[in-house]
Order: structure tokens, then C-alpha cells, then sequence
């Protein structure tokens, strides 16, 4: 049964992961040290974020995402599609390209450690090369799945192969791009705060975490996750409106 | 009927050259026509004409290949020999119209169904007002009461197979083809796109063939109504009906309908029972 409070009902959760926090807090389940209380850590995320370190931090974690995403997004949706417009080509690569995929890129560190040094380089293509196999993967199923009937529409209307390709291919494999675009933005992310954590960083969300640990500044260090966490959901959030603005017709 | 007797009638229906009326000219000359799928063969020297402005129906066994004679007609799939002429000249050279069953896999989401419409336009190289032009001409010629500026996902079921055979009749194609179109639809939206598409017919006058899994629905707005044989497909019949349009429900019980119907209705059940 649907009713008006139904839209509220995601606060429900929310309400009850500080209630039990408090709990804990209150009746020192664990260590005050390790588990301060939701307002001292919410007091943190505030002073942080507006005028701290950690807002600093914060957007030197986005620029890096932003950046991976992007060089992933403009090797990645470009080849994705050639590889894709022919499926023998795919199948040729797939396994290659399965591998990686499932290859932890964190594992990849030290061999671009090599090759770009300890700069933004390194953490930027790491991100930039995990996300563009989800990206690559995605968008070559997205045009190698389109439908028969309406590739076979167009060519029946006159449509040359390079018209099927434009005006049909690359608009059936949009809504599997997004998807892939989603996915590999949340992989970005991972990767540019685990770089931030250990390879020579002295900036971003994952350094932030890392030195309030060694600090045992626990508050800010939660403080750190939660915008860590803000900005993972903020930017799926954020394609899922693109999305739903310029594939109006994603699930129809 | 004895045994000579009957295949006698049916060497005399199965011509398809010959069962021509009086007075018709042929559209589509279908000759030697031949395809194989894998080991099965579908079409073995295949002979058919299509008389010019006249509604065929093409009805048969499952599986018998209706839907491929249209798609080797139409060159959606190569045939592997025989030749088909549209008034003389090959294929490629005639501007003709296709209806896919699964409207919703056929037209483009991207577009509002107004642009649906204008695409086979746009790839003719017409500049936007003379699109534009077009196509309000074929709303007004239709009688067509959708708002066009939804996407189709916004319209019925219906609506959408409307769309799609105005997409199709939009570049004014001498010749119309329509595989299982309201075979999607239920069954009131069935009996009123049976009805648009008459209305269509009868005010464009192109050639159109239908296939059809309705026997009713194929004797109802046919000309002609093309019985297939099991595979290789051959012509069981090729029957006329000549019933005045517009035909209405009052049609269905006219004797002449009934008769018709009843005749076609015995040669698929023959054709059935052989294999």
C-alpha cells in the first residue's frame, strides 16, 4: 500500500544508524577513543569541509575522479564502439580484455609507479585504466546488443552503414554506456582513494583518512569516510540525472 | 471430389503466374525464386505475380516461410537465386514501404514519433520543411488524430504500429509490405488497426501484401488472399475476393465471406495435414 510518507521512508535507516551509533557511544560498547560520538563526528565534517583540510581534500579527490573518468570515458566509449560495430572483432579481444577487467587494478600500482612516477600521474591512470575496461566492456555489449529489428529498420529505410552506425548503433548502446560510465566512476573513485592512502600522497579523501588514523583524530577520520562516502553516492547520483535527462527512454 | 480431380484444381490454383484476374496488371513478377536456410529449403523455384494497387494476404502452415517471402521480396534477407521485378525494374530502383510485428523494437525511442516518421525523409536528403510538409500531408490524408510530438513509448500499442506504417508509407512507396503488424496488438486494437490499415488502403491504392497469421483477418482486407504450401512453399492458392470496400463487420457474415474463408480454411487444413 502506497502512502504520502512512502518518499520519506529512505530516513528510516538513516535515523536508526545514528540511534544505534548513540547507543553504542553511550553505553561504550567500544572504546571512546575508536567510536566518537555522531556530533563530535558530524561537528568534524562540518568544520572540515567548510574551511578545513578536509574540503581541500575533498575536491582534490573529485579533480582526480573527474579527471580518471574522463580520459577513461574518451579512450574507452570511441573504442568500445569499433570493437563493438563488429562482433568478431570483440570476441577477438574480449578475453583480453576480461582479464583485465578482473585483474585488481590495485595490483597494477607498482608497474605505473614505474612508468609515471609518484605524481597525480600514477593514482590518475590507474583510475583512468580501471574504468575504462568497465567503460569499454559496457559500451561494446551496449552496441553489439542492438536490436536486430531496428539496425534492420533503418537499413530497409536506405540507411548506408555509416548512417546505421550514427543514427541507430551509437543511441542503442547509450543506456549500457551509462551503466558503464556509473560503474567505472565508482572504480575511479576506489582506486584514487586507496592511491591517496599510500603512495606518497600528501593530498585527497584517502590521504585525510589515513593521517587522522595515524593521528588518532578519530572524529575526523570519520568525518573523512563520510565524504568519501557523500561524494561515491553523489557522483552516481549525478550520471543517474544525466542519464535520465538524455536517455529519456532507458527502460521502455 | 476424387483424388485426380482434386489435384487437378491444384495444379491449376498452385500457378501463380496463371491465377492472375482479368484486367489487373502485375506488379511484382516473382520468378525461380529460391532459399535455403541450413538444410531446410524454403523456396524452390518459387513463381509468383502481384497485381499493381491490390491488397495480397499471404496466409499458410507455421513455419512455412510467409514472412520469408516478403523479406526475400523486400531484400531484407539475399535470396540464393531467381529474379524479382517491381514493374520491370529490380529492387533497387523501387521505392517501397515495410511494417515490421514488433513495432517497439522497429521504431526509434530517440525520436518523438513525428521525427520517427520524417527519418526515411531525411535520409532521402529532404531539407526540414519539406519534410515537415510531407508528412502533415499524410496526417491530414490519414485522418490521423495521435499527438506526434509524444515518443513512442508515450502511445499505445496500436498507436505505435500506426506510426510505424506512416513511417513506412511516408516516402510514398509503390509498393507496401506488412509482416504479422497487429500481431502485438490485442484483440480491440486488432479489429481497428484491421480497419486503419483498410482506410489507408483504400485512399493510397499502393500494392500492399500482408502476411498474416489470421485467417480471418487475411480474407478481410485481402484482394487476393496467397495460400502456401508447407516447406518448400509452394501456391497452395491464390484466392480472390472481391468484396466491395470499405468492408465492415456486416462483411464478416456475408455469405461471399464465409464461402471465401471456408475454402481457404480447407486448403490450409490440406496443407497442414501433409506434413
Amino acid at each position: 500500500m502506497k502512502t504520502r510518507l512512502d518518499p520519506y521512508l529512505p530516513i528510516v535507516g538513516v535515523i536508526g544508524l545514528i540511534i544505534v551509533w548513540y547507543l553504542a557511544v553511550w553505553y561504550e560498547v567500544v572504546d571512546k577513543v575508536l567510536l566518537p560520538s555522531p556530533s563530535d563526528t558530524f561537528r568534524a565534517l562540518w568544520k572540515g569541509m567548510t574551511g578545513g583540510r578536509l574540503g581541500f581534500d575533498f575536491w582534490r579527490t573529485v579533480e582526480r575522479t573527474t579527471l580518471a573518468t574522463l580520459i577513461a570515458a574518451a579512450i574507452a566509449i570511441p573504442l568500445g564502439i569499433f570493437l563493438g560495430a563488429s562482433e568478431k572483432l570483440y570476441r577477438s579481444v574480449e578475453f583480453v580484455v576480461d582479464f583485465f577487467r578482473s585483474t585488481p587494478a590495485s595490483a597494477m600500482f607498482p608497474l605505473f609507479l614505474v612508468l609515471f612516477g609518484v605524481g597525480d600521474e600514477t593514482k590518475i591512470s590507474v583510475a583512468a585504466f580501471g574504468a575504462a575496461l568497465v567503460i569499454l566492456f559496457n559500451v561494446a555489449y551496449g552496441v553489439m546488443n542492438a536490436r536486430k529489428t531496428r539496425l534492420l529498420a533503418a537499413k530497409v529505410m536506405g540507411a548506408s552503414r555509416l548512417r546505421v552506425l550514427t543514427d541507430v548503433m551509437l543511441l542503442e548502446s547509450l543506456p549500457q554506456t551509462f551503466v558503464g560510465l556509473r560503474n567505472g566512476v565508482s572504480l575511479a573513485l576506489v582506486i584514487v582513494v586507496v592511491a591517496e592512502m599510500f603512495i606518497g600522497s600528501t593530498d585527497g579523501l584517502g590521504h585525510r583518512v589515513f593521517e587522522s588514523q595515524q593521528l588518532f583524530a578519530m572524529p575526523d577520520m570519520y568525518a573523512a569516510i563520510f565524504a568519501a562516502g557523500a561524494l561515491g553516492y553523489g557522483l552516481n547520483l549525478l550520471f543517474l540525472l544525466v542519464e535520465r535527462r538524455f536517455v529519456h527512454w532507458s527502460g521502455k | 471430389m476424387t483424388l485426380e480431380a482434386e489435384s487437378a484444381s491444384l495444379d491449376a490454383a498452385s500457378d501463380g503466374k496463371t491465377a492472375m484476374e482479368q484486367g489487373t496488371p502485375t506488379h511484382v513478377t516473382i520468378r525461380g525464386l529460391c532459399k535455403q536456410f541450413d538444410d531446410a529449403v524454403v523456396y524452390d523455384r518459387f513463381d509468383l505475380d502481384i497485381p499493381r494497387g491490390k491488397l495480397v494476404s499471404v496466409f499458410g502452415p507455421n513455419g512455412c516461410g510467409k514472412s520469408t517471402l516478403i523479406n526475400l521480396i523486400a531484400g531484407l534477407i539475399p535470396r540464393d537465386a531467381g529474379e524479382v521485378l517491381f514493374g520491370g525494374k529490380p529492387l533497387r530502383d523501387t521505392k517501397f514501404g515495410y511494417v515490421f510485428q514488433n513495432y517497439r523494437e522497429a521504431l526509434f525511442p530517440w525520436l518523438r514519433s513525428i521525427d520517427n516518421i520524417e527519418y526515411p525523409l531525411k535520409l532521402m536528403k529532404l531539407g526540414k520543411p519539406e519534410r515537415r510538409a510531407r508528412t502533415e500531408r499524410l496526417v491530414a490524408h490519414l485522418g490521423v488524430k495521435i499527438d506526434l510530438h509524444r515518443y513512442p513509448y508515450e502511445l499505445s500499442g496500436g498507436q505505435q504500429q500506426l506510426v510505424s506504417i506512416m513511417r513506412a508509407l511516408v516516402v510514398e512507396p509503390e509498393i507496401l509490405f506488412l509482416d504479422e503488424p497487429f500481431s502485438a496488438l490485442d484483440y480491440e486494437m486488432t479489429l481497428f488497426m484491421r480497419d486503419q490499415l483498410q482506410r489507408i488502403f483504400v485512399e493510397t491504392g499502393t500494392t500492399t501484401v500482408l502476411v498474416s497469421h489470421d485467417l480471418e483477418e487475411a480474407v478481410y482486407l485481402a484482394d487476393r488472399i496467397l495460400l502456401l504450401s508447407r516447406r518448400p512453399a509452394r501456391v497452395a492458392d491464390y484466392v480472390r475476393y472481391d468484396a466491395a470496400r470499405p468492408r465492415t463487420d456486416a462483411t464478416l457474415s456475408e455469405h461471399d465471406f464465409v464461402r471465401v474463408k471456408a475454402h481457404c480454411l480447407e486448403i490450409f487444413q490440406r496443407e497442414v495435414r501433409k506434413g
